[in-house]
């Protein structure tokens, strides 16, 4: 079961690995796309312009520098030099101005997209609820969103707490979520891959680590993990993960989380109905392996200070079996 | 009268008594501008340790040096610090100290004023500080979003002093733009009409003005904040019916032009330096000053371009798009007046004029970048990240802080009456223009690579550490010329060369006195006759007759063309402005502990301002 993870995660590392994980230098969806033209446009025309202020300014030191012997230039050259020089500015600042509307316009969001997920920003993690074809929510997930190569799709942005920013860079520009006013986002991805993004917008103590995956992949694929997501968690066979689902539901766990399938329906925390299958904790902090997960439950607060999962004290046995119950969620 | 009897007559009317007493109950505008100055850069000094700490933290990934809560109080005491202690304040106190010399009169106007915001500043600086030291700083960022600065999300009395310090410090701003705009319309030299006043006090009028219409905008902002806090009143709660991003267009209504309130000072003293060094008036003036006064109109009207991805209408968006661009007009205007000028001039490449030269490479970076994120699409990948970072500091630092040091060279003797070193001051030069660069440049890429702001760790999988590293030991180099700077401020302020009247041989009024001025600026009002008053003449300026000696007396001249109008007394010294200050502070301080205190609080401020205000007697009744 872990070999398809691993490979998937093998690819997001090629594709990040030769980008730089999450820079808008490296598009891989068309509005991202887009947009790096006119950052390498814009980028290098100002570096010619730069360099020619430069040229300027060097020619205007050695002038003086040299002898005082040289006529004084006239007041009539020096002001149709500079006049040229404002109206050449006045053209490529026009220019740029007319650049910028047209890559604008080449990027609002469809409201016909035929996919439309909600995603939800808290302090510090995102809930991503997926909708049903008749619009209800039929399942959600966290700090992971999976979407199919090669199709619009429109992001419902939302916050329940303060103000977050959604960016995953290789796809799309950054759109703030603002608590009472829903934004979209047009997401799109040519190629499949894992696309790391992070929160743009400071919101308190645990900004620094409020990253969310998403993870592009063939509409076959996607379909396949639609059917396996909609379905509650399975009961665990193995005797070590039954204990651990049982500590589960014994101990606070519950009270913050949900499992469907199972008693827990706490909302306060990210659904974990099927944690094992998503490639990090902690939104983006660590992957998802037992090892990290029992790090994790273990201590919350060192990993990642000040964030809202309280530290729930457990024996290393009841930390073992929860542990193998979360990566048997799959 | 003889020379030696006016000058001690004149002392005798202006002088500052010495001691406790009156260093507390000056008003002198020179000791108030001198004062003011150096705890500006006090403030700099702090913020630029604060900057260390952050380097030190972000130079490795999963650095476990300041945990997120130091970190998020430090980035914003250093955001804070810089613009409302330091940036803004400096450009003032710059101008308390020379508008008045560079347009030939004995005072600012309003003195007591100025002396009270002196110590409103002081106050609202030692706040902000001590909550620091205490472990109350603020953690919301210098912006303050709500509702993460809202009653909700900050938690305890952080966000609570953020806001006071901005009414402190707002309060102290509104008051010197006042003092100056009414220094410049009515207190001129005679004959010194519209187009003779030098760029720097043109500079100084129209920031003036930006302070007056932009700084109500966060007044209104942080009060309804507090209110928020500590009343429970829901200005920005969306649950109640209130807007959140209510805040973001009060805010950054005040906070773009409040780029241009530090960025204009700087033009006109680059201005000034690029006429003395280049030995020849600044080519343009009529266009320099119409860029001036263009640039504060057009920043007004940009504000929007801070909240592009917060999801405002696409059209709304296209015309502060516009506006942002068109505003890289005037300033490239500007920019080629001053080439004009070096390639007529002879320039003398003295460490004032180096910094110019450093402005020139080092700001044009920071404004082709200013067009940049005016691009909504660009802007939708790079705001918030470390390109933003790169971007301000080289309009902030380049445009503005590198004019400021290359003014502190040139009026230094002005200021102390000694010269600074040459040596230290081409050293110092030399480590911050390349520490600088060293360190903003890599930022751009940065943020291309997806590096957000205020964030206090990352992940050693991202790709930063390399360049992360390699910032943070540059920061140390550009610490090394900022503290040779102070170095050399300190001693040459104690030890160095005594200076001339005129040092650099410059044109305008304020080097017609001895460096550093007396009590009394000028024995002589002098006349105006032409826009370099100094420049190429043989004979004395023509002075002004008739002006009491035993009182303190003003010339007040025409706004346009400066004819005399009328002799006007100005007030002296007074402990008045200080106990005014102390009691504005005390219930300011209070306020934030229980709304009572803006009534009882009242009660000490009307009784220090019956003290100020009380009526003194007209000296021409007497007469």
């Amino acid at each position: 079961m872990r070999a398809p993870r691993i490979g998937l995660l093998s690819t997001g590392v090629l594709v990040s690995g030769c980008s730089g994980s999450q820079s808008a230098l490296n598009p891989y969806g068309a509005p991202a796309v887009h947009v790096e033209h006119l950052i390498v446009g814009i980028v290098v025309l100002s570096g010619v312009i730069w360099l020619l202020v430069m040229v300027m300014l060097a020619l205007a030191l050695r002038r003086g520098r040299r002898a005082e012997t040289e006529g004084q230039t006239s007041e009539g050259r020096l002001t149709m030099t500079v006049s040229a020089a404002v109206a050449v500015t006045v053209a490529i600042i026009a220019g740029m101005t007319i650049a910028s509307f047209y890559t604008t316009r080449s990027m609002g969001v469809p409201q016909s997209a035929a996919l439309t997920i909600t995603v939800r920003a808290q302090q510090w993690w995102w809930q991503v609820i997926y909708a049903g074809s008749d619009g209800t929510p039929t399942f959600q997930t966290a700090n992971e969103i999976h979407i199919p190569v090669g199709q619009d799709v429109r992001l419902q942005l939302e916050s329940t707490d303060v103000i977050h920013s959604f960016w995953v860079p290789s796809l799309a520009g950054k759109q703030d979520l603002v608590p009472g006013r829903p934004n979209d986002l047009l997401l799109r991805a040519e190629k499949p891959g894992i696309y790391r993004g992070q929160c743009a917008e400071f919101c308190g103590l645990q900004h620094s680590h409020m990253a969310v995956m998403v993870v592009a992949e063939a509409p076959a694929d996607y379909a396949r993990w639609i059917t396996s997501q909609r379905a509650d968690a399975k009961m665990p066979a193995d005797p070590d993960a039954a204990s651990g689902q049982a500590a589960f539901l014994a101990k606070p766990c519950a009270a913050c989380h949900t499992i469907r399938g199972t008693q827990a329906t706490g909302t306060t925390g990210p659904d974990l109905t099927h944690i094992g299958s998503r490639q990090t904790i902690a939104a983006g902090l660590l992957e998802t392996t037992r090892g990290s997960l029992a790090a994790w439950i273990a201590d919350p607060q060192t990993l990642k200070p000040g964030n809202n999962m309280p530290m729930v004290p457990l024996t290393s046995i009841e930390l073992q079996n929860i542990c193998a119950y979360m990566d048997s969620l799959k | 009268m003889e020379a030696g009897e006016l000058d001690r007559r004149l002392a005798a009317t202006w002088s500052t008594p010495p001691g406790l007493w009156g260093a507390l109950s000056t008003v002198d505008h020179k000791i108030i501008g001198r004062r003011y100055t150096v705890t500006a850069f006090v403030f700099l000094a702090l913020g630029g340790v604060l900057a260390l700490l952050m380097r030190l933290q972000l130079a490795q990934p999963e650095a476990r040096f300041i945990g997120p809560d130091r970190y998020n109080q430090i980035f914003t005491m250093h955001g804070s610090n810089m613009m409302f202690l330091f940036a803004v304040p400096v450009m003032q106190a710059m101008a308390i100290y020379l508008v008045p010399l560079m347009v030939g009169t004995r005072h600012i106007a309003f003195p007591r004023l100025n002396a009270f915001s002196y110590w409103m500043y002081l106050a609202g600086g030692l706040l902000l500080w001590i909550a620091f030291a205490v472990d109350t700083g603020p953690d919301i960022g210098w912006f303050a979003y709500v509702p993460l600065s809202g009653p909700q999300y900050a938690a305890g009395k952080r966000a609570d002093i953020w806001a006071q310090m901005i009414t402190f410090t707002e309060v102290s701003a509104l008051a010197i733009a006042v003092e100056i705009v009414v220094t410049v319309f009515k207190q001129r030299a005679p004959g010194m009409s519209l187009d003779r006043i030098p760029l720097f006090v043109w500079s100084m009028l129209v920031t003036s003005f930006l302070v007056i219409l932009a700084m109500p905008a966060i007044m209104i902002a942080s009060t309804s904040l507090i209110l928020d806090r500590l009343v429970g009143t829901h200005f920005f709660n969306p649950a109640e019916g209130g807007d959140v991003l209510l805040w973001q267009h009060l805010f950054w209504f005040f906070g773009h032009p409040e780029v241009y309130i530090i960025f204009l000072p700087a033009v006109g003293m680059v201005s000034s330096i690029v006429a003395t060094f280049t030995q020849r008036p600044v080519f343009g003036y009529l266009a320099m000053v119409m860029a001036l006064i263009a640039t504060g109109v057009l920043a007004f009207g940009l504000w929007v371009h801070h909240m592009f991805v917060a999801g405002l209408p696409r059209l709304g968006e296209s015309f502060f798009t516009a506006s942002s661009m068109a505003i890289a007009v005037p300033a490239g205007l500007q920019i080629f007046c001053w080439l004009a000028t070096i390639w007529a001039g002879r320039p003398i490449f003295k460490t004032p004029f180096l910094f110019v030269i450093g402005f020139i490479v080092v700001f044009v970076i920071g404004g082709l970048t200013g067009v940049m994120v005016a691009s909504v699409p660009f802007d939708t990948q790079v705001h918030d990240t470390y390109f933003v970072v790169a971007h301000f500091h080289y309009v902030l630092v380049g445009g503005a802080v590198f004019p400021l040091l290359g003014a502190i060279y040139y009026w230094f003797p002005k200021l102390t009456g000694r010269m600074m070193s040459e040596t230290l001051g081409r050293w110092s030069f030399g480590l911050i223009f390349s520490g600088f660069n060293l360190t903003f440049f890599p930022m751009h890429i940065l943020g291309l690579q997806g590096m957000p702001r205020r964030i206090y760790t990352y992940q050693p999988e991202m790709p930063w550490s390399g360049l992360n590293m390699f910032i943070s030991l540059s920061g140390i180099v550009l610490a090394a010329g900022f503290l040779l700077f102070f170095i050399d401020a300190i001693r040459s302020a104690r030890s160095g060369p005594i200076a001339p009247a005129n040092p650099w041989g410059a044109s305008t009024l304020e080097w017609a006195t001895s460096s550093p001025p007396p009590s009394y600026n000028f024995a002589r009002l002098p006349v105006v006759e032409s826009l370099e008053p100094l420049s190429d003449r043989s004979d004395p300026l023509g002075t002004v007759e008739g002006l009491h000696t035993d009182r303190r007396e003003l010339l007040i001249t025409s706004v346009v063309e400066a004819r005399a109008e009328a002799r006007e007394s100005s007030v002296g010294n007074s402990i008045w402005p200080l106990l005014a200050a102390l009691a504005t502070s005390a219930m300011l301080i209070w306020s934030i502990f229980t709304p009572w205190a803006v009534v009882w609080g009242s009660i000490p401020i009307a009784v220090a301002l019956i003290g100020w205000f009380w009526p003194k007697g007209d000296p021409e009744d007497e007469s």
